[in-house]
């Protein structure tokens, strides 16, 4: 399914699940068995201690996203499944990017940059600087993009992390 | 009270009287508990005899049956026969004893991590690290093996768990927040498919193993015979209608019979029920059902628009649904299509030629000999699918096979169960000589228990499935399938063990015996069958082939 997954729709699947051990290896059993890719994943605890939310941002066609959705709700731990995608919805990213500045002049137009895209400088060396960057997708890549041109020495994100916005949901 | 002695406890409330099993190390606080607890503990050879046998024991009489292991080995020795209960949805208790908790992940003696292992091929499983949730999740686990689409369900209980102490409560009921099948389908689903079925010309229905398991044999019945639907069954569904109502075209699919596979190419309305279109059903997905609406009823949701995509789906039980639809149903004749199938049957009958022994002529005496609620265990492969064409199966529950996995080896410990489970009852285990030989410890099992199962051989001196895949499609290379040479002498094989052995080699002989043989209450039976060995099964659908391109013998 690997190769296929070209030009397919990305959707952003949260799972709401038991707070138990081995919740998380279920889950990334069942997609690695059944050929589902994922691009990120992202969990964490949630208001409510018994319960933990993942975010996943996978590819696919209509199909196999109604698979998924029917495949992870036949797990025991899984409590809900949505699809973001299908309806309004904000996610955000973090974004830690250490950049090559070997002269005051590119730390400056790095800086000038990051003002910006709203990052937040929070780290500086003799030779490079640390940028957090928050935001949807586009702007993240964006800046990433951008960035390339001075040089990035390390790069981390998170992966994506989304809620339903309260007007407007389909689901 | 301990950890052990509520886990002995905790299976009594579920009304446990047997389980299949074998001790270990880890596992000695719960078997000295259960060593006068009144469950009976049948000690079979080898783990992976207990996990098939508890298996045919949930097959043949719709009840969970509990099988346990100890740590590493003996848990991993259970693994095929958790994968077989899974593929066909036998509700199955797995208990298996681990080493202690402060051990765990240490590479310990007999470690393995065996929630892990099982975790694709149960339906759920737990690792016990509290004697205070022994009970409830004893609860837990014989509900979700039994609810929904039922399965099999591990318990991995640690030693020092076992002799934990606390104080036993067993819960009245339970409620799992996230797990909440649905039973009843739709009323406008159901409301859609009978005006499907109301208008179609030319119906077909599916009876798959959701129909057996959902005990829904007698409505599904009531729905065909009121609407004059003809019925055609996966293996697993082989048992919901009589073979011999004449309704019923026997198996569809890669072995089905020709007339049922050519009404599944020209019906206009395909109604499938319990079942979930395996490849062995479809042929070539494109060409399935060409000419037909689809309407799926399945209990599991992620079962439906999996490998077909189908016009009405309904989630529910198999026997909600069809006495729903059968509070709708008025009776409607089909003449044209009836007469049109059952001249297909007059047709396309299956036939061989009596010129020898037999495989099939074994089977249809078998069937004439035989009671309706006789049970029939097969292994894998050409014997199973000889009995699946030539057994005329009466009775739900009366045929016990592993079709999702195809599990060799699984006849004759499911055949244990079996006979466990219906101690009345004539238990056979149709075999071949390359199955028997996975599991044939067992005989000890039986002699032991008085078990008097005949184990039908179907001995062509290969592995005859195999064999004749390489004889149509591999160019008659035999790798590694004919076995002549190295080939026990199954007749004294039984006796060595304290069974009864014999070998035919004639009709004559099989007939000179056969009375006998089943008349036998007390002993296992092996009837060795020397059959001719290039005999093959057909009609046959080559892999990847459309349902219309069968062949019929020897290209």
């Amino acid at each position: 399914m690997t190769e296929n997954n070209k030009g397919y729709k990305s959707h952003i699947i949260i799972i709401a699940v038991e707070n138990k051990a081995g919740v998380l290896a279920r889950i990334a059993g069942l997609f690695s068995a059944r050929g589902y890719n994922i691009d990120s994943l992202c969990v964490s605890e949630t208001e409510d201690p018994t319960v933990s939310k993942m975010t996943l941002t996978v590819k696919g066609d209509e199909r196999i996203l109604e698979q998924i959705d029917k495949q992870l709700n036949k797990l025991i731990d899984v409590i809900k499944v949505q699809d973001l995608t299908e309806g309004d919805f904000i996610d955000r990213e973090l974004v830690l990017v250490k950049i090559k500045t070997l002269n005051p002049v590119v730390r400056q137009e790095v800086m000038q940059l990051s003002n910006v895209f709203r990052a937040k400088v929070v780290d500086i060396g003799r030779k490079s600087l640390t940028l957090e960057i928050v935001g949807g997708t586009s702007k993240v890549n964006a800046m990433i993009e951008l960035l390339k041109s001075y040089g990035i020495k390390e790069l981390v994100r998170t992966g994506k992390i989304a809620m339903s916005r309260e007007y407007n949901q389909k689901k | 009270m301990n950890g052990a002695q509520i886990m002995v406890e905790s299976l009594k409330k579920e009304g446990v009287k047997i389980i299949f099993g074998y001790p270990g190390g880890v596992l000695l606080p719960l078997c000295d508990q259960l060593y006068d607890s009144g469950i009976r503990f049948v000690l079979v050879r080898h783990e992976q005899g207990a996990a098939h046998a508890v298996d045919g024991f949930a097959r043949s009489s719709g009840r969970v049956g509990v099988c346990m292991a100890t740590s590493g080995p003996g848990a991993t020795n259970l693994v095929t026969g958790i994968a077989t209960a899974y593929m066909d949805s036998i509700p199955m208790v797995a208990i298996t004893a681990q080493v202690a908790t402060n051990l765990i992940g240490s590479d310990a003696f007999q470690e393995v991590d065996i929630t892990g292992i099982t975790r694709p091929i149960t339906k759920h499983n737990y690792l016990i690290k509290d004697v205070k949730d022994i009970a409830r999740t004893v609860k837990e686990a014989f509900y979700i093996a039994s609810s929904g689409r039922p399965g099999p369900v591990l318990i991995d209980l640690p030693v020092d768990v076992q002799r934990a102490e606390t104080k036993f409560e067993y819960p009245a009921e339970i409620d799992i927040r996230s797990y909440k099948p649905t039973y009843e389908g739709h009323p406008l689903q159901i409301e859609r498919a009978w005006k499907m079925v109301r208008d179609s010309k030319k119906p077909l229905l599916i009876a798959g193993g959701g129909v057996i398991s959902a005990n829904a044999s007698e409505e599904l019945k009531k729905f065909v015979e009121a609407a004059g639907i003809p019925v055609t069954f996966t293996l697993m569904g082989l048992g919901s209608l009589p073979v011999e109502h004449p309704l019923s075209l026997g198996m569809l699919g890669m072995h089905g019979t020709k007339y049922a596979n050519y009404a599944v190419v020209e019906t206009d309305l395909l109604i499938s029920a319990g079942a979930r279109f395996d490849d062995r059903i479809t042929g070539k997905i494109e060409n399935f059902a060409p000419n037909a609406k689809i309407i799926h009823i399945d209990i599991d949701p992620a079962s439906i628009s999996k490998n077909i995509i189908v016009d009405v789906p309904i989630v529910g039980n198999a026997k909600d649904i069809l006495k729903e639809l059968n509070a709708k149903v008025e009776p409607i004749e089909r003449k044209e299509w009836l007469a049109k199938i059952k001249e297909w049957k007059h047709r396309y009958l299956l036939t061989y030629e009596k010129d020898a022994l037999k495989p099939q002529y074994i089977i249809e005496r078998l069937s004439e000999m035989l009671p309706d609620d006789a049970i029939i265990c097969t292994e894998v492969g050409q014997n199973q699918m000889w009995t699946a064409q030539y057994y005329k199966f009466r009775k739900p529950r009366t045929f016990v096979t592993s079709g999702g996995l195809g599990t060799m080896g699984f006849g004759f410990p499911a055949a244990i169960g079996a006979q466990m489970a219906n101690p009345d009852k004539i238990v056979i285990d149709i075999a071949g000589d390359g199955s028997i030989q996975m599991n044939i410890q067992e005989l000890a099992t039986a002699v032991y228990n008085r078990l008097p199962i005949k184990i039908i051989i179907l001995n062509n001196c290969c592995l005859g499935m195999v064999r004749q895949w390489q004889q149509l499609f591999y160019k008659r290379r035999y790798a590694f399938t004919c076995v002549e040479n190295a080939q026990p002498d199954f007749a004294k094989l039984a006796e060595a063990y304290g069974a009864i052995g014999c070998r035919v080699t004639t009709m004559e002989e099989f007939e000179k015996i056969i009375k006998n043989v089943l008349d036998e209450r007390e002993k296992p039976v092996i009837v060795d069958c020397r059959i001719v060995k290039e005999e093959n099964v057909f009609p046959m659908v080559p892999a990847g082939a459309s349902l219309d391109q069968m062949l019929e013998g020897l290209a």
